[in-house]
């Protein structure tokens, strides 16, 4: 038996197991025996601050909201690229200062086109 | 095991424990407070945490902006009548074992505000506290103070016998009642379990 290849893998696969199976065996263990459960309505309820929560979660949010993620988006996304963009500007070359600018102005064009139909107005 | 043995087994260099020992060593070194402030008292709760005074010394640094995962609460100022019911309902929303350190003046009996009406004349009128500190506000190290009490505390914790603290015992209450905003004061006034009325002799 200890002549098959597979031996020390199956000895070493078994301390594996055992490792990580023995710390959730005691784990269980001393939950039976020194820790008794005590559940009630108060401690299983859902944790809201304190408060008693109200309503469903399950609610529906309007669709109305993407005009606002996208233009989070854009302001997001911009920022990220613009950092190192600043950062390494002076070593940049004019075609990759040109890609940059082309980029900035697709997000430009989305803010300017969001602008038009009236997003940025509170209402 | 006898203190005197385990002492001379000590110098020669061989230690002894015992699980119990182990429980509560484990226990006390890492309390994780419950991140939540009512008052002034609160702001010296945080000084405590800070670089200058290092709670972190004694594993509590950790404050938990969940009761799920708190050991203790501490009751950091003014409980208003208000404000009670939340603070009953955040200790009957912690996991066991739990503890209560009941900082200041006002959280231990109202404090200045004992006269008034709307202020609860201390928090063990409704859940268990382990710990009280006077002072108004507690200075940091009085709560350094507390959390050294409170591991003495955990140390003398039996695991076992008709002593063992309530988290060990199955048949102890783990609810505590929350009150509700009556028509003049909070109903009920006290938890009859945790709080009696004293008697005042003159």
């Amino acid at each position: 038996m200890a002549s098959n290849p597979y031996f020390s893998l199956t000895v070493l696969f078994t301390a594996a197991l055992g490792f990580g199976l023995a710390p959730l065996g005691l784990a269980w263990l001393w939950a039976r025996v020194f820790s008794p459960a005590k559940p009630n309505a108060v401690k299983n309820d859902i944790y809201e601050c304190g408060l008693e929560s109200r309503g469903d979660a399950w609610m529906q949010f309007h669709s109305a909201y993407y005009l606002y993620a996208i233009i989070f988006l854009i302001f997001d996304v911009e920022a990220v690229f613009l950092l190192p963009f600043a950062v390494a500007f002076s070593g940049l070359s004019a075609a990759a200062c040109g890609a940059m600018l082309v980029f900035v102005l697709l997000l430009v064009e989305g803010l300017a086109w969001a602008w038009a139909k009236g997003v940025l107005t509170w209402q | 095991m006898d203190e005197g043995l385990k002492i001379e087994l000590g110098k020669q260099g061989v230690f002894v424990t015992t699980i119990q020992e182990l429980y509560n060593w484990g226990r006390r070194s890492s309390i994780w407070p419950m991140q939540f402030g009512l008052a002034c008292c609160a702001i010296e709760m945080i000084a405590t945490t800070m670089a200058r005074y290092d709670l972190a010394r004694f594993g509590a640094e950790v404050f938990r902006p969940s009761p799920r995962q708190a050991d203790l609460m501490i009751v950091s100022g003014t409980v208003t009548k208000k404000m009670a019911p939340q603070v009953v309902r955040l200790y009957n929303q912690m996991a066991e074992p739990k503890y209560v350190i009941a900082m200041g003046a006002c959280a231990i009996s109202g404090g200045p505000f004992k006269q008034g009406y709307n202020v609860l004349k201390g928090i063990d009128r409704y859940i268990p506290v382990d710990v009280h500190i006077p002072g108004c506000p507690p200075r940091p190290e009085a709560l350094m103070q507390a959390f050294m009490t409170l591991q003495k505390k955990i140390d003398g914790q039996h695991l076992t016998g008709e002593e063992r603290p309530r988290f060990l015992d199955a048949e102890q209450q783990g609810e505590f009642p929350v009150p509700v905003q009556g028509e003049h004061d909070l109903e009920p006034a006290f938890n009859k379990g945790v709080w009696t009325v004293p008697v005042v002799i003159r």
